[in-house]
């Protein structure tokens, strides 16, 4: 079965590459799902993306992204993201606090990381 | 002249207290610029991907953003100066001024009246002696830059971009903003562990540095979400935050391998001093036990020949 190539890149570290079946994000136009093969793109993520990797044999990542950028070309799948959070990495209270918060750009922070955990759509 | 003996020991112990310091410098200077490599290189992913995604889009979009396009007759060019906090790095500070000086004088010539920005104590403090006017600074971010950092100070010079020249002298007109046409900046670029060299670049209008080749074969279509200008337009922000971040990485990384040469430079000196220091107090010390034996030899013989 094709293979995608995904590479996740922040600002000041590469936080995850590999091999994957599937992956889902939400771009500012509205969710968007890529299988391998699929189309050359360049999108803007929303504030509170969240990306789920799927693969073979293995568990989905769930990962959080704040200001991202997606691209597809032929050789995979990149994404560019200012911070980025792994579902295990995320403190649940915190995110929580962070999407009560007044500041837009925290609050949808806060939303991301509770969407990765699955306890915000 | 035991006044100097004592003199001489206490030469050496100072200089022995000396070599500890900047020994100890030097070892945490050699420990700060790897981690410091490695945070260069950590970023490098992220400025590839982010110039990869914009040559994309260049070819799409139309190249008419304010960031891209250089003014007709630019008045006012902003100047990012980037220092360090502390001292004791040799001549780190000393070549990013220089460097400053000569851009500033060179935009005087072209007409261009300088506005500046600092980062890090040491450019504050060489500014504000000399009664320049200082626009903006932020200190205590030159050592271990942050990406948060990064985009603070990116966020500050592009809405001063934006807003542009458009009022006179040093006013900042109806806006409030002392808007500028050109940004430009001066860091210390990170060759290697041994050679670091003050650069002047300029940030806006941006010149995208175009990586691989030159369109060779078909050109991939790639389709836009939300449209190319849109896109564009977010993204070049970004950009200029990349490369200030990136160029504050450097300069860190720079600033400890300064550090490291100038300490270890001093280290060596001290123990050349005590060498020296200690071979003068040890003839010394032989020429007073030798003066003392003489002493008591003619003593002895002057007794001998009193009693003979």
């Amino acid at each position: 079965m094709a293979e995608l190539d995904i590479a996740i890149v922040a600002v000041e570290r590469k936080i995850w590459s590999g091999k994957a079946t599937f992956l889902f994000t939400r771009t500012t136009s509205g969710d968007i799902g890529i299988l391998p093969h699929h189309i050359p793109l360049v999108a803007q993520l929303v504030d509170d993306a969240m990306v789920r990797v799927e693969r073979e044999g293995e568990d989905d990542l769930r990962i959080a992204v704040d200001g991202g950028y997606l691209s597809v070309t032929e050789a995979g799948v990149t994404i560019l993201a200012e911070s980025a959070a792994f579902e295990s990495e995320i403190d649940i209270d915190e995110a929580k606090a962070d999407a009560a918060s007044d500041d837009p750009h925290t609050a949808a922070r806060g939303r991301a990381r509770l969407r990765a955990v699955g306890q915000y759509d | 002249m035991a006044a100097t003996l004592r003199e001489l020991r206490g030469r050496i112990r100072s200089a022995e207290s000396i070599k500890k310091i900047t020994r100890a410098q030097e070892l945490i200077a050699t420990s700060r610029i790897a981690k410091a490599q490695a945070r260069v290189a950590a970023a490098r992913p992220y400025s590839a991907e982010i110039t990869n995604m914009l040559s994309n889009l260049a070819a799409e979009a139309a190249l008419d953003h304010p960031l891209l396009v250089p003014r007709a007759e630019p008045k006012r060019a902003g100047v990012l100066v980037v220092s360090s906090d502390r001292g004791l790095c040799g001549g780190y500070n000393a070549n990013v001024l220089r460097q400053a000086e000569e851009l500033i004088a060179l935009l005087r010539q072209e007409g261009k009246n300088p506005v500046l920005y600092v980062i890090g104590r040491k450019a504050l403090s060489y500014f504000s002696f000399r009664n320049w006017t200082i626009t903006r600074s932020w200190v205590g971010i030159s050592e271990k830059p942050t990406y948060e950092d990064a985009q603070e100070v990116a966020g500050f010079l592009v809405d001063a971009f934006l807003a542009g020249a458009d009022d006179f002298g040093d006013d900042p007109g109806e806006d409030g903003i002392l808007g500028v046409d050109e940004l430009h900046i001066v860091f210390t670029e990170f060759r290697s562990m041994l050679s670091q060299y003050a650069e002047a670049r300029r940030i806006a209008p941006l010149e995208v540095e175009y990586v691989g080749e030159e369109s060779s074969g078909p050109h991939t279509l790639f389709s836009f979400e939300p449209d190319a200008n849109t896109l564009f337009e977010s993204l070049l922000p970004r950009y200029i935050a990349t490369r200030i971040f990136s160029a504050l990485l450097e300069s860190s990384a720079s600033e400890s391998a300064s550090r490291r040469r100038a300490m270890k430079a001093a280290t060596d000196n001290a123990d050349d001093l005590i060498k020296v220091l200690t071979l003068m107090a040890n003839r010394e010390r032989q020429a007073q036990i030798t003066q003392e034996i003489s002493e008591i030899v003619g003593g002895a013989n002057a007794l001998a020949e009193a009693a003979s």
